[in-house]
């Protein structure tokens, strides 16, 4: 929509309530906002009920600061805890069956292409590793081999946080969990190696240790899927709760994880890295977006 | 060595080439879909002059389609069904659909159907047995999330043992799904149901999906008289903007917007809310009934209303109890026969006035559980009349005799 929409219309600013008084005078609906500024506006997700310390919740800030036109992005997730703050973000939210996400997307997206031909509409699936990699897993890949043009994001904790503390597919070999009770069987599932086989255009396994790199990559992997075709982040963001992980030691653990197994990795298809290269050598304006990194 | 007798050019068994690149259309677009005009409803459905044809249920609904103006529709094959989104995928070869595809499975499909009817855009999507019990999760939630949208039911069997014979006990798990449900009896109304369900669910009050169900290769795939109208008149757009819930196309305010919000704390407002919600789905389909009327004219249809013995039925069965219904008469009994055109909404007020003054009621089924006569001793009074039967499933056909022995010989079992 025009952020001309949302502006409050004279005489009625008392009667808005403060908070989305806030949100259409000091936001990213103003204003491109960057990582850094991160405390010092509005941002698009503030109050949630999240556990204290809860890594994926600090991603999702993030995620929700770098989307370049939130004013034209709708979400779609499944049951799991990173709903518990997507569903209370100022960014539409579908909130699904379980495992629905990609296949319900793809219908989204095709619909939203038919009525809005000339107006870029992002379609963003962020939902945990259970309902991408296991429940879900089928239309993941379809919609992967289709090619749809929308952006996937694995809110990956390796297990089931919300339904508390079983065993998913991107859980580490040899992990206790509940359904585990021997330890997990099978390695975790490689989402990386599937995305690359099923031809997406951009791939990124990210930690949250550093915000910046997490916004650049939510930013790519975005602008890729309205232009390209299918990207997919993968995202490690650790259930202190269900792996005791002592809340002060959170960001410690995420360090550790990256360093030992998580690092850092991004592809490109040929189309998204010349796309991606025209960006950024021609310094292209993206209205509306946070500044890349 | 003599030459190959073999054709160079390759082809299936219908004789279609076989090629990788696309077949070209097979009317031309100046004629089919782009010399289309949009119509008013009530033209289309009851006032535009209709000529006969002689057509398969599947070609049937490819002509309700045609005339739909359909964003969308999503396929997955299956038996019986496959035909008809075969069918749809070459309206939208010919440019009368914008967008089309084969999805990965029903569940895909069904949840595909959720996000685009989202969107805002007309969907069309089709299924047979096994393959609704598979999207039924998905099918489920499309009436609490307020999301019009079209799904065929060519009704068969459900596995096991594995067959793909007509049998219409999926109807039964469908009815309680929340959507409007139509029960087709044959090709004409397999063409005349689907126009007039978007309609109906696309209003403002209703705001639902519709469920046209119609009893496999019975009609699919059997040719029957169709009326129809010229094709180069179409229904209005979807006025998604004029229904019950926002789109989530992120066209309007307030920014902060879920539709679809999870209501599952543990305290009474969630529950009320949850509960309020059921109510307003359910009451939104009860809200269709002055629209089906108008456009179905009734959601029964009567025939010798004074008979003593009344026949109730709906989709093929109805086609066979018309049949006995004529014997019967040359016989010279007076025999009745009511078409329930709706399930979903049911027409009990109807069936209460139509049958007072019946003292045998014969209800005749394609299926094992005998969902139809449950639904109407749901609502009438004096059940003791209602005979179950006679009962077929697992494709097996209904012969009219074994009707006749129902309605006029006294069986009951």
């Amino acid at each position: 929509m025009s952020l001309a929409t949302v502006r409050v219309s004279p005489g009625f600013e008392q009667y808005l309530p403060q908070e989305y008084y806030d949100l259409v005078k000091d936001s990213q609906f103003v204003s491109p906002r960057k990582v850094s500024e991160m405390g010092s506006f509005k941002e698009l997700i503030e109050e949630h009920p999240m556990c204290a310390g809860c890594a994926m919740t600090l991603f999702i800030r993030t995620m929700y600061v770098a989307l370049p036109s939130p004013e034209n992005t709708v979400f779609v997730g499944t049951a799991g805890c990173g709903r518990l703050v997507l569903s209370q973000g100022a960014v539409p939210f579908i909130y699904g069956n379980y495992g629905d996400t990609n296949a319900v997307a793809s219908g989204l997206k095709r619909g939203l292409g038919i009525r809005f031909a000339d107006k870029p509409k992002d379609v963003i699936v962020a939902a945990g590793d259970g309902g991408l990699a296991d429940i879900g897993f089928s239309m993941v890949m379809h919609s992967w081999f289709r090619k749809e043009k929308f952006t996937t994001v694995m809110l990956d904790n390796e297990v089931y946080g919300n339904t508390g503390g079983q065993e998913s597919g991107m859980t580490q070999k040899g992990m206790v969990l509940k359904m585990a009770p021997n330890g997990k069987k099978f390695e975790k599932m490689d989402m990386i190696g599937l995305a690359k086989t099923a031809g997406v255009a951009y791939i990124a396994r990210v930690v949250p240790t550093n915000p910046n790199r997490v916004a650049a990559t939510i930013q790519k992997a975005v602008l890729i899927a309205r232009e390209i075709g299918p990207t997919f982040v993968q995202a490690y963001t650790s259930c202190n709760i269900e792996y005791a992980i002592p809340t002060p030691k959170v960001m410690d653990d995420a360090r550790e994880v990256e360093n030992a197994r998580y690092q850092f990795t991004e592809y490109f298809s040929d189309d998204a890295k010349e796309y991606w290269d025209n960006i950024v050598v021609e310094k292209r304006k993206i209205k509306g977006s946070a500044t890349v990194e | 060595m003599a030459e190959t007798l073999e054709e160079d050019v390759k082809t299936n068994p219908q004789g279609d080439v076989i090629s990788a690149a696309p077949t070209p259309p097979k009317v031309e677009t100046e004629k089919g879909a782009a010399a289309q005009r949009v119509v008013d409803p009530d033209y289309l459905i009851l006032q535009a002059p209709r000529e006969k044809t002689f057509i398969t249920g599947s070609e049937a609904a490819k002509e309700a389609i045609r005339r739909s103006n359909v964003d969308i529709a999503i396929s997955y094959p299956i038996t019986p069904q496959s035909e008809t989104m075969q069918q749809v995928g070459y309206l939208y070869a010919e440019g009368y659909l914008k967008d089309y595809y084969r999805a990965e499975e029903e569940y895909g499909v069904m949840s595909a159907i959720a996000g685009a009817s989202r969107s805002g855009v007309r969907c069309l999507t089709a299924t047979a047995g096994p393959g609704l019990m598979r999207g039924i999760e998905a099918i489920a939630s499309w009436p609490g999330a307020r999301t019009p949208a079209m799904l065929l039911v060519m009704c068969r069997v459900i596995n096991t043992p594995l067959a793909i014979q007509p049998d219409n006990i999926e109807l039964s798990y469908l009815l309680n799904t929340g959507l409007i449900v139509l029960h087709a009896e044959n090709q004409q109304d397999f063409y005349d149901y689907p126009i007039i369900g978007y309609m109906v669910g696309e209003k403002p009050e209703v705001t639902l999906p519709v469920a046209v169900a119609v009893d496999g290769f019975f009609v699919t795939h059997a040719r029957g008289w169709v009326r129809l109208p010229s094709a180069d008149i179409k229904l209005p757009p979807r006025a998604c903007y004029h229904e019950a819930v926002p789109m989530m196309d992120n066209e309007n305010p307030p920014i902060r917007i879920s539709r679809d919000a999870p209501i599952q704390k543990s305290n009474f407002i969630s529950y009320q809310m949850h509960a309020s919600w059921q109510q307003e789905t359910w009451a939104a389909a009860e809200r269709s009934r002055k629209w089906l009327k108008r456009w179905l004219g009734g959601l029964v249809e009567v025939v010798n209303p004074t008979a003593k013995t009344m026949i109730v039925a709906s989709g093929a069965a109805v086609s066979q109890s018309r049949e006995a219904v004529r014997q019967a008469t040359e016989q010279g009994s007076d025999i009745g026969l009511i078409k329930v055109k709706s399930l979903r909404p049911f027409p009990h007020q109807e069936l209460i006035e139509a049958l007072d003054h019946a003292e045998k009621i014969v209800i005749p089924e394609f299926n094992y559980p005998g969902w139809l006569a449950k639904e109407v001793k749901n609502v009438i009074p004096r059940t003791e009349r209602v005979i179950s039967g006679p009962r077929v499933f697992g494709g097996m056909s209904m012969p009219t005799e074994l009707l006749l022995e129902y309605v006029l010989e006294g069986k009951k079992h």
